[in-house]
């Protein structure tokens, strides 16, 4: 498969060295991407020339600051098969899913009247995760089960980390009211079987929150043709700015979910002991936006969408296949996952975590860093999954876009020597 | 010597590798106190045993897992503070706190040797991420400390 050509010279931080001048080889993408100029130009060039409030304001700034706010809304929408009204700012990823969470605790409470029922959850229903989640689509669930008395369960994971699909229907009943699951796990990179779980969801009833954080950036995503109900992306692991993430919804579910932050830009009528909401998104925007931010966010999806979300997809599939293999053939290193995918799986994702015998991962981390490598250490907010595989963490790998072969090969080289620096190579 | 050879000085490899003072040891005295800390980046642990005879340290025990930094620290602080009083104790900790934050530089000559062998650790003193590692035991070590003197029965 073809390799994007070399983007590094659009990434101004790729070129700076680290660590006695050791050139920087960037691989803890999965963490956080790289910004390459054209985002950083779209936030500096709306500071610098359009910033004034939006939504509000009967000046020019403010209306060219509305007007860059919301095409970045309508690019981030396209980006993802969606309506401009169905993607809602959110600070991050985390925050888009604690808005589903929160917005379900409080629909269980009665909050929204009879329109918002079909969120509500209670003692005898069940809201099912995944062994394979971020803690960030876990803890928000395990929380809402915790205030309304619904039940939590998960999909176990197997030996390789793979969603265990044949007990689904014993797992995701008629019970189910919402099912949330990672689009692509940030331990193992494995793609989830989304067509499965969402035809399984649909024919109980239940809901369906996505989490495509470790998805969005490296594969092309299409809200309507997953057909979920919810899916969530962060701006900072797609080339984008850190505070600014989106939540994607199916418009009558946004227009009657109600909101868990309240505040200002949110409201129809207030009156001293009522409210009632404005349709979304922006029943759920309160307060000043991360205009800046979102406008970046906007320019990311942008130069994505300029290289062109199968070419990223095959850059990434060839790195994928380098990277996982190179660890696996590495003497006493451990590959978490399978090498590839299974054919019916399609892709894995450019990421691998793994586990060196004898080495403790924050001192494989340290080796790497010497040698200018950046790797991330730890349990990458998954401690399930590690617990699963009977460790406590691992050290991960991940590539994006301006990831080349030569990143791959430098780190592939360097974990070759760092089990005879610690002196347990045999 | 590279910065990386710093910190991880011979006498560190060794202690991590055969690390002293691991495995809990119960005296069955009164003055035992015990503190578990953990490292929450990694998830690295420590449950470390002090059993105290007036002011002098009888006993220090640990069980735990980590890197090689953390482990070598916990089996050096057992050989430092075991059988030291506790102004001792305390003046050591002290000393192993301040070298942490000495950013590779080093400490005057008497808290070096107060510190002895655990002076390899002055290279971790440029890594501001390992720093956590290196001080899990002592953490747990003035935890447990204050636990025996409080008289908890084992």
């Amino acid at each position: 498969m073809p390799l994007l050509p070399d983007l590094r010279p659009d990434f101004p931080l790729l070129a700076r060295t680290v660590r006695n001048g050791k050139p920087l080889v960037y691989l803890d993408s999965g963490a956080t991407a790289q910004k390459p100029h054209a985002v950083l130009n779209a936030e500096a060039d709306f500071y610098q020339f359009h910033n004034g409030a939006v939504q509000r304001g009967a000046h020019l700034l403010a209306e060219e600051a509305t007007d860059m706010y919301e095409s970045a809304r309508a690019q981030v929408a396209e980006f993802v098969g969606a309506e401009p009204d169905e993607i809602v700012w959110t600070e991050n990823a985390t925050h888009a899913i604690n808005l589903v969470a929160n917005g379900m605790a409080n629909a269980s409470v009665g909050i929204g009247g009879t329109e918002s029922a079909r969120f509500r959850v209670g003692p005898g229903d069940e809201i099912v995760v995944t062994q394979t989640e971020h803690h960030a689509n876990l803890i928000p669930w395990q929380m809402l089960a915790a205030k309304t008395g619904a039940t939590l369960r998960w999909i176990d994971v197997d030996d390789d980390g793979r969603m265990i699909l044949d007990n689904l229907e014993s797992v995701v009943t008629e019970r189910c009211k919402v099912l949330a699951f990672t689009h692509a796990s940030n331990v193992t990179g494995i793609v989830s079987r989304v067509d499965v779980l969402v035809a399984r969801a649909k024919a109980v009833g239940a809901l369906t929150v996505l989490d495509a954080c470790q998805s969005v950036p490296h594969l092309p995503v299409d809200a309507k043709a997953l057909d979920v109900d919810f899916l969530v992306m962060s701006a900072h692991k797609m080339l984008g700015p850190t505070g600014i993430g989106a939540l994607y919804g199916r418009k009558e579910l946004l227009d009657t979910l109600p909101p868990s932050q309240f505040g200002g830009s949110t409201v129809k009528v207030v009156t001293m002991d009522t409210t009632t909401w404005l349709d979304s998104p922006h029943r759920f925007e309160a307060g000043t936006q991360p205009i800046a931010q979102a406008i970046g966010m906007g320019a990311a999806v942008k130069y994505l969408s300029d290289l062109g979300m199968e070419a990223v997809e095959a850059h990434e599939q060839e790195l994928a296949t380098r990277l996982r293999q190179g660890v696996a053939d590495l003497p006493g290193v451990r590959l978490l996952g399978p090498v590839t995918a299974d054919a019916e799986a399609g892709d894995m994702l450019a990421i691998a975590a793994f586990v060196v015998d004898g080495v403790h991962t924050h001192d494989v981390g340290q080796v790497l860093d010497d040698r200018g490598i950046a790797v991330r250490v730890g349990h990458h907010c998954n401690q399930p999954l590690h617990r699963h595989f009977g460790i406590a963490g691992s050290t991960r790998a991940s590539a994006h876009v301006y990831t080349q072969p030569e990143d791959i090969d430098a780190l592939i080289a360097a974990l070759a020597d760092v089990r005879t620096f610690f002196g347990v190579a045999a | 010597m590279s910065a990386l050879e710093q910190m991880y000085q011979q006498v560190i490899m060794d202690h991590a590798r055969e690390a002293h003072g691991r495995g809990l040891v119960d005296l069955g005295l009164p003055h035992t106190g015990e503190s578990h800390q953990v490292n929450t980046t990694c998830g690295d642990e420590v449950r470390l045993r002090v059993v105290l005879d007036d002011d002098t340290i009888k006993s220090i025990s640990w069980e735990g897992s980590g890197c090689s930094i953390s482990q070598a620290s916990i089996s050096m602080l057992t050989e430092l503070i075991e059988g030291e009083d506790l102004e001792m104790a305390d003046e050591t900790i002290d000393a192993f706190k301040a070298l942490m934050h000495a950013k590779g530089q080093g400490l005057d000559e008497q808290r070096e040797d107060m510190l002895g062998d655990a002076t390899a650790f002055v290279g971790v003193g440029k890594y501001p991420a390992r720093i956590k590692c290196a001080l899990l035991g002592w953490m747990a070590l003035k935890d447990a400390i204050i636990q025996a003197q409080k008289g908890a029965p084992a």
